[in-house]
């Protein structure tokens, strides 16, 4: 209740001691706030803070300042990893007001009541969202993917539950923001064959030419994307694997590592481009942004679709549990304002993709839609949200459209039960 | 009676403060020590002894909770990549000193005694600290153009016909590991050796070679000798500094080797601190302990 008083106070340092300390003031201010809320252009004449921390778009400086200028609410961001983002989410509820999270983190953070669900009738594109965040499925015929799928985590039953709902409700816990499908890198010209599953990576004639990233809960999937390829497992659920999955899939990794399989495992985005650049691998697990990097020194590179589907991720904004009143008001007005257009056209540019791609269709050109999106060759040069040239005029993305992306994802990023134990057994594998 | 015979010595220890300005001689000590303490205390004692608590509470996703469990310690010990972790830095220590010893000792023999000015010694010592000027990790990094597939050395051996396809293990490896190490640490031997070998009294040189000795003789029997100090010293910072370093070896090895820093700073990253402080107190009591033997073997005192 307290700290609610933030939308009378913004700014920084108020211990929530402090305000209690001071209760009398804050159950005026809680009444002042109430009284603010039937005007919802107060935001110029009474400013208000929102605070953000997180992972995706809390990165993005100029979704701050853009929301500033049109909304005239300050968004205050903080960038963490997503391991110190989960943390800071649970064990410091106060202290933010908007979570920018991955899903996965979502299921850790969700169940401990830190946060509150959205309605979705006072969300006003909520029917423009991808249906992928609503039921799992890009089209209706489309598979759902394994892990952690944003659905799966999407909605809860009531206001006040804690539980994840298995059909979409009138209450959802984040509204997507940055997503995308992760595949293999590959320099094209130093492969010398058609790459077309995962099992390439581990073909002995890339013997010390291959990379896997060192980031346990991401390395996992890459390393079961390829087990399975290879036709070693099944798994039942990629994204939650039982002891034994976890077991042979280390093993195998060990055993490939010890027969020299690998050149070296990247931590972080700059080492994946390096080595990329440098020709010390050439295929490797990769990210998007890291494949424009190497393009744009001029360096041949490709990320490459593969047979069995890429390993996709995504985030979202979720509300702190103790917004309320004007301030709560002021976030659903930026998750509005979030879905609107603006921001997905800016998302989009940038490789990514939005929630609501429609919106995002009416800020793009012609020609930014129908390479990001379609799938189609650009007709002129492509920029970046900065303004530097992305891709030269010809170009066609790889992977192609959004649908033939997002439509062929296999899993997505996960938290597994026994992720301590798998933790462990990566350790392991590393000292091996 | 009883009151005068107690006052008596009062009156004594009354006139030795008095000399004292006041103070009694052992208040004096410990108020000129009192500064070192605090700031010791506050930023040395204390934090170890937070890493000691948090080594025995319990940990989640979510937080740390005090608790007294040895449980991370039994995980620590327990598990053969801690023992394999431990036997590689192990490795790369006693390799990274035998290197630096004797590079370091040869270095700063060279600046000692064949170096006739003492101008031109410290225009040639401050030379060994130019690469200093910039930062460990671009001296780290820099290797890596040079020993890469395509690299510098690769591509002029090939060029020359000497190799016919790269040399793998140039980069990567742990001879990158230990190449990078010596690179980085050779400079903490040379300073503290070439400092005592410029303390070296040059009549007892004199002497030797009056008696008839050779110059390896010399060399083995009163030089050596006399720079024992300064090669404990900078073993002590070549030890220290390897057993803690991650960074160097995750470049070097492209990930694929493990550190026990390196370990921690994977249990940091996943925020299991209770994890990485047993770590951390594990791995102090082992580099006290390669300390200790140092000291025992060399008296540092002896020469300082």
């Amino acid at each position: 209740m307290t700290t609610e008083t933030k939308t009378a106070t913004p700014g920084k340092g108020i211990s929530r001691r402090s305000l209690l300390k001071t209760g009398a003031a804050a159950v005026g201010a809680i009444a002042g706030s109430g009284a603010i809320t039937g005007f919802p252009t107060i935001w110029a004449q009474n400013p208000i803070t929102l605070r953000q921390f997180g992972t995706g778009v809390s990165n993005i400086n100029a979704i701050a300042e853009k929301c500033k200028e049109d909304l005239g609410i300050t968004l205050e961001m903080t960038a963490t990893d997503s391991d110190a983002a989960a943390q800071r989410a649970v064990t410091q509820p106060d202290s933010y007001d908007i979570a920018d999270i991955e899903y996965w983190i979502a299921k850790k953070v969700f169940p401990t009541g830190v946060m509150q669900p959205m309605d979705v009738s006072k969300i006003k594109y909520y029917d423009k969202i991808v249906p992928l965040f609503i039921n799992g499925k890009l089209k209706p015929d489309s598979v759902v993917a394994q892990g952690t799928a944003p659905h799966t985590v999407g909605f809860v039953d009531a206001q006040d539950s804690k539980t994840f709902a298995k059909e979409p409700t009138q209450w959802m816990t984040l509204i997507p923001t940055i997503y995308n499908a992760d595949t293999l890198g590959i320099r094209p010209d130093l492969v010398g064959r058609e790459i077309t599953t995962w099992a390439d990576i581990m073909d002995p004639a890339f013997k010390g030419k291959t990379a896997i990233l060192n980031i346990p809960s991401i390395g996992i999937m890459d390393a079961a994307m390829i087990m399975e390829a290879m036709g070693n497992i099944k798994y039942a659920d990629k994204g939650n694997m039982t002891k034994d999955e976890i077991d042979q899939t280390i093993d195998f990794l060990i055993k490939a590592k010890q027969d020299g399989q690998f050149r070296a495992f990247w931590k972080s985005f700059d080492e994946s481009v390096n080595l990329m650049a440098s020709g010390e691998v050439v295929i490797q697990s990769m990210w998007s942004p890291a494949v424009a990097a190497v393009r744009s020194k001029g360096i041949a590179c490709k990320y490459q679709p593969l047979k069995e589907g890429y390993r996709a991720w995504g985030g979202g904004l979720g509300l702190a549990a103790h917004l309320q009143g004007a301030q709560l008001d002021a976030a659903y007005e930026y998750i509005n304002w979030y879905l609107s257009g603006w921001v997905g056209a800016y998302l989009n540019r940038q490789g990514y993709y939005s929630a609501a791609m429609e919106t995002a269709k009416a800020h793009m050109s012609e020609d930014e839609w129908g390479f990001w999106v379609e799938g189609k060759p650009a007709k002129g040069d492509i920029l970046s949200p900065e303004g530097k040239v992305m891709e030269k005029a010809g170009a066609v993305r790889d992977g192609g459209s959004f649908e033939e992306r997002m439509g062929k994802v296999a899993c997505w990023n996960s938290v597994m039960d026994e992720d301590r134990y798998m933790v462990r057994r990566w350790n392991e594998f590393i000292a091996a | 009676m009883a009151t005068v015979a107690s006052t008596e010595p009062n009156e004594t220890s009354g006139r030795t403060r008095s000399r004292s300005l006041g103070w009694p001689v052992a208040a004096i000590s410990y108020l000129q020590a009192t500064p070192l303490l605090l700031i010791l205390g506050f930023f040395f004692i204390l934090p170890i002894l937070t890493i000691v608590v948090v080594s025995f509470w319990d940990y989640d996703f979510a937080g740390l909770y005090p608790d007294f469990l040895t449980m991370n310690y039994t995980d620590t010990l327990g598990s053969w990549v801690t023992w394999k972790t431990y036997l590689n830095t192990l490795k790369f220590t006693v390799l990274t000193w035998a290197l630096t010893l004797v590079i370091g000792f040869w270095v700063a023999y060279f600046l000692a005694f064949h170096i006739r000015t003492t101008t031109m010694q410290m225009v040639l010592f401050l030379v060994c600290t130019v690469p200093f000027l910039t930062s460990n990790i671009i001296r780290m990094i820099s290797w890596i153009p040079v020993l890469g597939r395509n690299g510098l050395v690769n591509s002029a051996l090939i060029k020359l016909g000497v190799i016919p396809e790269p040399i793998e293990w140039l980069l990567y490896s742990d001879f990158a590991v230990v190449l990078a190490l010596v690179h980085l640490n050779t400079l903490f031997m040379v300073t503290p050796i070439f400092n005592t070998l410029m303390r070296i009294d040059r009549s007892l040189i004199e002497a030797a070679r009056d008696c008839g000795a050779s110059g390896s003789q010399i060399l083995w029997n009163v030089i050596l000798p006399l720079a024992k100090p300064g090669m404990a010293i900078g073993s002590i910072f070549v030890v220290t500094l390897v057993m803690a370093d991650f960074s160097t070896v995750q470049v070097m090895s492209g990930g694929q080797s493990a550190s026990v820093a390196l370990m921690m700073k994977n249990q940091m990253s996943l925020l299991q601190y209770p994890a990485a402080a047993a770590n951390a107190v594990v791995l102090l009591v082992v580099v006290l302990l390669m300390v200790a033997a140092i000291l025992r073997v060399v008296d540092i005192r002896k020469e300082l």
